[in-house]
């Protein structure tokens, strides 16, 4: 679904990405895990396209992606920092990102679901973060593509939401989607993700389910492991 | 590409700024035209005002504009949809805003006073097409500028830089030089000046029509084909153009080598 | 101007009373006009019916009144000059004259009027000509309501449309003049009025003169001439309600004094010209109510002018009002409207509160170093001239006018 051969990307003198190559197989969930700065949103964001590599290729479904747009018909993305034109509102906004895919939603199942009808008729800068994150959700997961990317998903959510989208993903899974997510929340990491892949200094440190990893560093619990991988390279 | 300028438009049509340039535009016909009551003066006034300002308005609300919008771009750059369209369809969006309020804010007074009784028309249409390209020239620069510059100050800096430099400096510059050489032919010379610079440029369009006995005054024979024959009109009408297709493209070009 | 209608009165009469009619066309038996002029007696009358005449050189040595029923054309076929009136009290009227020859040593004219008085030349119409009408040492005479279209292209092979030399008390009115070298020509010619003409795309001026004292021209029309009308090394001559318009290019002016003295120039509207008035040591000369409007220069000051003053005019939309080349001022402007005027009445009586400096450093700018001119209308350039307005370096510290009007003016 996913093929990463040899990426190569920096800014400026800030090396971020040194000839990663990953290949993610279709459905399940993945975890893109790393400290900071290991190159996980500039992965992300290569695939999507927004980040244009120096070097090595991206193929997704089989298709290089270099100068494309249309692939992203097949990518739902949940940015991490949920902004949006303030002078729109939550309608206006999820009208027209339907009309910019110009594809069919199930965007008032996912409303309903999060309760978000009372803020429908809201501009979008009068939201609260965690009401944005929401309408951010929506926006996701209304188009049925079989790629999703979720970039920090949890972040402002309260813990009813949370849950509610915990189950949207398990759903989706279900529906035999393949799912890449980054986020710092471990327990939240170690409940969803079928698979993690590491990424430490522009390359991938480990690819594999949390079991291997716990195995691999000989540490009982997965935050002790990511703990372990990180003192080990930093020592 | 259409969509998007159909929501760019459509977001800044509701956005405070650009209610204000209009009722600014507005207020200030209005002002020149019934208070004055002499329409003449009134145009020269606007053409005057206009150069300089709009210029510097376009710069500064396609930065701001740029600034303002970046999720809303990012938002953009996850769907479906190509870099250029993007960039093509958010500066389309702000330079025909811009040139609405403009048309609008100064097409209302001129409506009122009687348009289309006097010939007036012809002054009135001449401030709106050299209005509107110095809105494209000066947002699509704009845009060149945001674009190179993630930082909104710096960018900001740019932006009244790049004013001044076409309003005021380069004049100066121009001036000095012109008495520095005026020992040498310098006809060509000042009309390739002229073409430069886009204010200048929309200046001449005006020069054509409000000063034209005083530009035959000079003896040039290029300055006499240039001002005494159509042929100035449509130089300056074509450099204009490319004063826009410039930028555009490379604005086009950048944005699709740029990282989010 | 009372000997003259006297004279018109006895004309008539010796007319009605005793006078033959001879009657010319090309079938008749008198088929030349050489031919009936000789015929003639005293004060007959010549009637010339519709028909082309080819003559030239026809000599009108008594006086005569000759009538052309329907423009009969008399074509000179470049041969030379086609009538010469020699005698006083002659009429010529109604008459189509075309092809005169053209020398590069004598001043042939269709029309020539040499040391006679009491004439009247009206209704001709001229055409491919070198002169038009040309007065030489003639006087209390009409040139009335003619048409004169030339097809001149160089100043050096082409003549005036109507020119007087050494010629005083003279009627010019109602005639349209073309495509000339100078429209209306007066060289050493007193005392004469010029109304109602019409004088446009002429090579040189609408209008010249040359050493005339005390001539009088007013409600005339100057359009697309090369200048509108030059004033040179004259005395005393009135200027009134002409209209000066479009006269464009390098050298071009509405109206050009030169050497002039004690003139009066009042209700003149200068459009759309190069510049208005180029004035060159010309003194005592009063400017009232004039308008300037749209003009490049509305006033060119090239110096040795004293004692002139500008009051009550309007200047309108020029790209310069006034330019100056140098220092001193002595002139007096007062009570004008200026269109450039941007101070304030408080007091609300008509009059601005600041006084206004019509010259700008730009215009010395330009005056200096002519390209620059293209930077006109520059924001830079409105800083310079504003912080010259402020303290006066280059312009003469005292031209200004005290008296802004707030109003433009109207009478």
């Amino acid at each position: 679904m996913v093929t990463i051969q040899n990426l190569h990307k920096k800014f400026g003198q800030n090396k971020v990405l040194s000839g990663l190559n990953l290949d993610i197989k279709e459905g399940g969930i993945f975890a893109v895990l790393g400290p900071n700065g290991s190159g996980k949103t500039t992965l992300i964001k290569a695939i999507l396209g927004m980040v244009i590599p120096d070097k090595g290729t991206i193929h997704l479904f089989e298709k290089n992606i270099k100068n494309q747009s249309a692939y992203r018909n097949n990518i739902d993305y949940l940015p991490q920092i949920a902004n949006f034109p303030s002078n729109l509102k939550v309608k206006e906004l999820i009208k027209m990102i339907k009309d910019l895919r110009g594809r069919a939603a199930n965007d008032n199942q996912l409303i309903k679901q999060f309760k978000l009808e009372p803020y429908l008729d809201k501009k979008l800068g009068n939201l609260s973060g965690g009401t944005k994150q929401k309408v951010n959700i929506v926006l996701t997961f209304m188009f049925n593509s079989p790629l999703i990317i979720l970039d920090e998903p949890t972040s402002g959510l309260d813990p009813i939401s949370l849950l509610r989208l915990k189950d949207l993903i398990q759903t989706e899974k279900a529906n035999g989607k393949t799912i890449l997510i980054t986020s710092h929340i471990m327990s939240f990491v170690e409940e969803v993700s079928d698979e993690i892949v590491f990424l430490l200094e522009g390359q991938i440190y480990f690819k594999g389910t949390i079991n291997e990893l716990k195995t691999k560093t000989n540490q009982p619990n997965f935050e002790h492991a990511i703990a372990s991988i990180l003192t080990e390279n930093h020592a | 590409m259409l969509k998007i300028l159909k929501y760019s438009f459509y977001d800044l049509m509701r956005s405070r700024w650009n209610y204000v340039y209009f009722v600014f535009y507005f207020l200030l016909g209005m002002v020149l035209l019934f208070l004055n009551n002499d329409i003449s003066k009134a145009v020269i006034t606007l053409m005057n005002i206009i150069i300089v300002l709009v210029p510097l308005i376009g710069t500064i609300f396609g930065v701001m504009y740029y600034y303002n919008s970046k999720e809303f771009t990012e938002l953009l750059l996850a769907q479906p949809l190509k870099r250029s369209s993007i960039f093509l369809g958010q500066y389309l969006g702000v330079a025909l805003s811009l040139s609405m309020s403009l048309i609008l804010g100064l097409g209302i007074p001129f409506l009122f006073y009687g348009l289309f009784k006097s010939n007036a028309i012809w002054n009135f249409s001449l401030l709106i097409i050299t209005g509107s390209f110095l809105t494209f020239i000066f947002t699509a620069l704009a845009f060149n500028i945001a674009l190179s510059n993630e930082n909104k100050i710096k960018g900001f800096g740019y932006a009244i830089l790049v004013w001044l430099l076409l309003a005021i400096i380069y004049d100066g510059v121009f001036l000095m030089s012109l008495i520095l050489f005026e020992d040498y032919p310098l006809d060509k010379f000042s009309l390739i000046g002229t073409m430069l610079n886009p204010i200048d440029l929309s200046r001449t369009l005006i020069l054509l029509k409000l000063d034209i006995s005083a530009l035959l005054g000079y003896t040039g024979a290029v300055f006499k084909q240039f001002f005494g024959t159509n042929f100035g009109l449509m130089v300056s009408f074509i450099m204009l153009t490319f004063w826009v297709i410039f930028p555009v493209f490379r604005m086009v070009y950048k944005s699709k080598r740029k990282d989010f | 101007m009372n000997n003259w209608v006297t004279f018109l009165i006895i004309i008539s009469l010796i007319i009605t009373s005793h006078a033959q009619n001879i009657e010319v066309c090309n079938a008749c038996a008198v088929s030349t006009i050489t031919a009936a002029i000789a015929q003639a007696k005293d004060y007959d009358t010549i009637t010339i019916k519709k028909g082309t005449y080819k003559e030239h050189d026809i000599i009108i040595d008594k006086p005569l009144t000759i009538i052309g029923e329907n423009y009969p054309v008399i074509d000179g076929e470049s041969k030379g000059e086609i009538i010469t009136i020699v005698s006083d009290n002659v009429s010529v009227d109604g008459l189509f004259i075309i092809n005169v020859g053209t020398s590069y040593t004598e001043d042939y004219a269709a029309i020539r009027v040499r040391k006679s008085k009491y004439f009247v030349i009206q209704n001709v119409v001229l055409e491919r000509l070198f002169f038009g009408i040309y007065l030489e040492k003639s006087s209390y005479g009409k040139v009335y309501h003619n048409k004169i279209i030339g097809d001149a292209v160089e100043e050096y092979n082409s003549g005036n449309g109507i020119q007087l030399w050494y010629s005083n008390h003279i009627d010019i009115e109602h005639n349209y003049v073309e495509h000339v070298r100078d429209g209306i020509y007066l060289e050493f010619s007193d005392d004469c009025i010029i109304k109602n003409n019409v004088s446009a795309n002429n090579l040189r001026y609408g209008l010249h003169f040359m050493f005339s004292n005390n001539d009088m021209y007013q409600d005339n029309t100057f359009e697309n001439n090369g200048a509108g009308v030059a004033v040179m090394f004259s005395k005393k001559i009135k200027m009134c309600n002409n209209t000066f318009k479009e006269n464009w290019g390098t050298a071009s002016y509405g109206l050009l004094l030169k050497e002039i003295n004690d003139a009066e120039i009042k209700g003149n509207t200068f459009e759309q010209n190069t510049i208005g008035i180029n004035i060159e040591g010309s003194n005592r000369i009063i400017y009232k109510n004039n308008h300037f409007i749209s003009n490049g220069w509305a006033i060119k000051v090239r110096g040795a002018c004293y004692t002139n003053s500008f009051t009550e005019n309007n200047f309108l939309y020029n790209s310069f009002d006034i330019s100056y080349n140098s220092h001193v001022n002595d002139n007096v402007f007062d009570k004008n409207y200026w269109s450039n005027y941007t101070g304030y009445d408080l007091d609300k009586n008509g009059i601005g509160d600041v006084p206004y400096r019509p010259v700008k450093l730009f215009s010395y700018i330009v005056n200096r170093t002519p390209e620059t001119i293209i930077l006109l209308r520059s924001l830079f350039i409105d800083i310079i001239d504003f912080s010259e307005k402020v303290s006066p370096v280059f312009t003469p510290d005292n031209l200004l006018d005290n008296h802004p009007l707030i109003k433009k003016m109207s009478w």
